[in-house]
């Protein structure tokens, strides 16, 4: 078998594999659908109405897609510079401590000042929980894959720490959870009386931020120079130690903010179930993606309609939630070989 | 044409044809080997040797044609019947095993797994023989890593032979030979055709075609272009037919040098990996001069080009810069003091593949105005740079924002020397600039390199290619572990003389960490 690349893909090629791909996606789960003993065409159906079907299902699916958009923007800023930053999910848990501590009535600030103010901390605080591990790969060697993965289970620890202990609601009838946050520290609802928060307006803005930074900045060019080739890049007098900081601070920022967004604009309040895996699925977003800032936008909100509309599906349907983890990463594998395949070919001897 | 008449024909081509996409590398490609002769497959990079001989070793299936060894047709793409068959290829960068012995990489892969000692002894006997008949001197219980590259070439020679190869495919084996090594390299070579062997050695050094072989094949643009008996022909005739054109040599003009810009005074710098560091080096770039460093690959051109590129600094002895020392040293100072850098590997070291051409243009200077003001790209200069270059260096390409991956090694260099030469530099490194290039860019860049020269850059050239040191440099040095030669100047040194130091003959005693250390 050998592979060989195409200068100029077809038509048929870039429109048909990633088409090809969605079929199998769904393909599969139809299986799995029956296999549970459903029929996978009403199954099917009632995960894309749970997702899209109503105003209420859509605009849930935004919100579940928010804190996706953000990290999903921290893995694809950090991953273009080929900084393997797989602890999302801990400095979202770090803006997210920081969100409490400084939302709770320790700033006597109006709200248009106290958000700005505590969305900073947050993101200077995820910013630290990265910078460790890069301050390590950068001087002494160690591999960030492993410290910054292992800092999710430090972090979650942590905050298992603080809710049973300094940050415990006291009037939380013993409940591991932290005090609600006051009022001017929520984010305010973009429409009255519909559940979408201004998080949602903030991660479209920080996707079209990335973006900017990635094309038209300086940083943005040595970010990109160090993820393709840092040997030429070091060559070439670019700190190659310096942008690694410089992009760790910008990815642990943005995850953060899923932290931040979480909690001030839906949850209020602190809890060791705050994210179920945003760090984690952010990876999935960013690589469906193809770490595109502008593409994690539409990539989140597929990821979070899978989610969302497996959840309402599954209640009607009695098939588990577990199809959406399926369908999301055969769509990921499924997508990824397609794209690679749009630009090569396979000989068979 | 037919191998001399009456030897028996032990390798046919016969109308290979391989496309790579577009691109026709070889175009229906037939010839014959015969017992007991030297053809040399001559060609410039690209000309597609590499991958005709990737083919009849079953690395790559040809879209048309047939090989036959002995007679009997060779089954496409498998590189196993090749050597069944008893081709023997040894090729530009070894393939050894560094933490083994020479008698276990000979060994390796020919007997079973399970039986580890079987035949040892019958085995290492084989191999006393074969380096005894073919003049092929290796100590078989020397770890490979220590060897010399003279010594790495004999073990893959002896691994061929072993495996009772009738034809030798040799590619460039004399790219990192001294001419000693070399001239060692032909004697065997010699030893094995009067036992029958046939040997395909592929070059693009014209001087060693003519000495070697008995015919010569000279591809172009993948099509056999000529054909001919060595006696019947000369290199500047093989040399026409493998560009198609007449070629002039670079011409150096009289020039008296200027002040030394850079200057290194007993400097020593750390060993890297395999690369050896720097050892007591003296030497002064002077202004309008060209300084040649020749040297067999891997003996501290790495680490001289590292400490002047700004990627390494003195452990020990100085550095001074217009008689200053520079406050730090980086790739970003070196650039701030107008060295202009062209680098050893181009691909790796010198662009990013997947970056444009616009890109690859400021890659040295984009945070310097106009290309970026306060964090901010300026994209159309940058581009309206990378035009200019493109215009005035002749690059060949689609356009500024094409991927530079689409671009040749030739034209790719020709960006890097565009970069490096529009930023006015007055200390040029060039290392290995034109080493892989065809005959058309080598002459541009060469005449560039030399003008910069005229207009009072100090050039400090690095080359593997004796000639190339020899046709273009004002003074010479030589580089053997890390230590440096006297400088010698322009004809002073013979290719025999320049060879014997390369070969580490003449330095004084080993040297040793000075005064300080001792006492």
């Amino acid at each position: 078998m050998r592979l060989e690349p195409i200068a100029n893909p077809s038509l048929v090629r870039r429109v048909g594999l990633p088409a090809a791909a969605l079929a199998l996606t769904v393909l599969m789960a139809s299986l799995l659908a029956l296999l549970a003993g459903a029929n996978p065409f009403a199954t099917l159906g009632l995960i894309v109405k749970g997702a899209a079907g109503s105003k209420f299902a859509l605009l849930e699916t935004l919100n579940r897609a928010t804190p996706l958009i953000f990290t999903g923007l921290a893995v694809a800023v950090a991953f273009r510079a080929k900084l393997w930053n797989i602890g999302a999910e801990a400095q979202l848990y770090a803006g997210a401590i920081v969100t409490v501590l400084l939302g709770t009535g320790a700033l006597p600030l109006p709200s248009a000042l106290l958000l700005p103010v505590i969305a900073l901390a947050a993101m200077v605080a995820g910013a630290l929980v990265l910078l460790g591990p890069v301050l390590l790969k950068t001087r002494a060697g160690v591999d960030e894959v492993v410290t910054t993965l292992l800092f999710n289970f430090i972090m979650l620890l942590f905050v298992s720490l603080l809710l049973e202990g300094p940050l415990k609601d006291p009037m939380g009838m013993g409940w591991p959870k932290s005090p609600a946050l006051e009022k001017a520290a929520r984010l305010p609802r973009i429409v009255e009386g519909l559940r979408l928060h201004w998080g949602f307006a903030l991660a479209i803005l920080s996707a079209l931020a990335v973006w900017v930074i990635q094309t038209r900045t300086t940083l943005g060019y040595e970010i990109r120079a160090v993820g393709l080739n840092a040997e030429a890049a070091r060559f070439a007098g670019i700190p190659v130690g310096r942008v690694m900081i410089k992009t760790a601070v910008l990815s642990g920022g943005l995850a953060a903010l899923a932290g931040f967004s979480e909690v001030a604009g839906l949850k209020g309040n602190l809890t060791l179930d705050l994210s179920p895996g945003f760090g984690y699925t952010g990876i999935i977003v960013a690589m469906l993606a193809l770490l595109n800032p502008l593409g994690v936008v539409l990539s989140a909100i597929f990821v979070a309609g899978v989610f969302v509309g497996a959840d309402s599906m599954s209640r009607a349907a009695g098939v588990p939630t577990y199809i959406a983890d399926i369908l999301t990463a055969t769509a990921l594998l499924t997508m990824v070989l397609a794209i690679r395949l749009t630009r090569t070919k396979i000989r068979w001897r | 044409m037919a191998p001399e008449t009456g030897a028996e024909v032990v390798l046919r081509l016969d109308g290979i044809t391989k496309r790579f996409g577009p691109l026709l590398a070889n175009d229906a490609i037939s010839f014959g080997l015969g017992k007991g002769e030297v053809i040399a497959l001559l060609g410039e990079n690209g000309a597609g040797k590499t991958t005709l001989m990737n083919i009849l070793f079953g690395h790559y299936t040809a879209d048309e044609g047939t090989v036959e060894v002995f007679g009997r047709p060779l089954p496409p793409g498998h590189p196993r019947a090749a050597l069944a068959a008893g081709v023997g290829m040894v090729h530009q960068h070894f393939t050894l095993a560094d933490n083994m012995t020479a008698l276990e990489n000979i060994l390796l892969g020919t007997r079973p797994l399970l039986a580890p000692r079987l035949g040892a002894r019958a085995a290492r006997a084989k191999v006393a023989r074969l380096s005894r008949d073919f003049g092929l001197a290796v100590h078989p219980d020397a770890r490979v890593g220590a060897l010399s590259v003279g010594e790495r070439q004999r073990v893959e020679i002896l691994k061929a032979l072993y495996r009772d190869a009738r034809i030798l495919i040799l590619d460039e084996p004399t790219a990192v030979l001294t001419p000693q090594e070399t001239s060692a390299l032909f004697e065997t070579l010699r030893k094995a055709v009067a036992q029958g062997l046939s040997v395909i050695f592929i070059s693009h050094k014209l001087g060693e075609v003519m000495e070697i072989s008995s015919r010569v094949l000279v591809l172009r643009h993948g099509r056999l272009v000529g054909e001919v008996a060595t006696a019947d022909t000369d290199r500047h005739r093989l040399a026409e037919m493998m560009v198609g054109a007449e070629i002039a040599a670079p011409r150096l003009s009289e020039r008296a040098p200027g002040p030394a810009l850079l200057t290194l005074s007993e400097v020593d710098t750390p060993r890297r990996g395999n690369a050896p560091g720097l050892r007591g080096v003296t030497l002064a770039l002077r202004a309008g001069q060209i300084t040649g460093l020749a040297g067999v690959s891997g003996n501290g051109q790495t680490a001289l080009a590292a400490l002047i590129g700004g990627l390494e600094t003195p452990v020990r002895g100085s550095m001074e810069l217009d008689g200053a020392p520079p406050a730090d040293w980086s790739p970003r100072a070196a650039l701030a003091a107008a060295i202009a850098r062209i680098p050893e590997d181009r691909h790796r070291t010198g662009t990013v593949a997947d970056f444009t051409l616009t890109e690859n243009a400021v890659l040295e200077s984009y945070a310097d105005a106009p290309f970026s003001r306060r964090g901010w790209m300026n994209w159309r200069a940058a581009e309206d740079f990378a035009r200019r270059i493109i215009a005035t260096y002749d690059v060949r390409c689609p356009g500024p924002a094409a991927r530079i991956r689409l671009l040749s090694g030739g034209n790719m260099q020709k960006l890097i020397l565009g970069r490096a030469l529009e930023a006015e530099p007055r200390i040029i490194l060039a290392n290995q600039p034109v080493r892989g290039l065809d005959i058309g860019a080598v002459t541009f860049v060469q005449n560039r390199l030399i003008a910069a020269r005229d207009k009072g850059a100090a050039v400090l050239l690095i080359s593997e290619d004796l000639d190339e040191v020899m046709a273009l440099s004002d003074v010479i040095h030589v580089i053997y572990e890390g230590r440096l030669s006297p400088a010698f100047p322009r004809g002073t040194m013979t290719p025999a003389g320049l060879g014997g130091w390369m070969a580490g003959h003449g330095f004084g005693p080993e040297y040793t960490r000075g005064g300080a250390d001792a006492a």
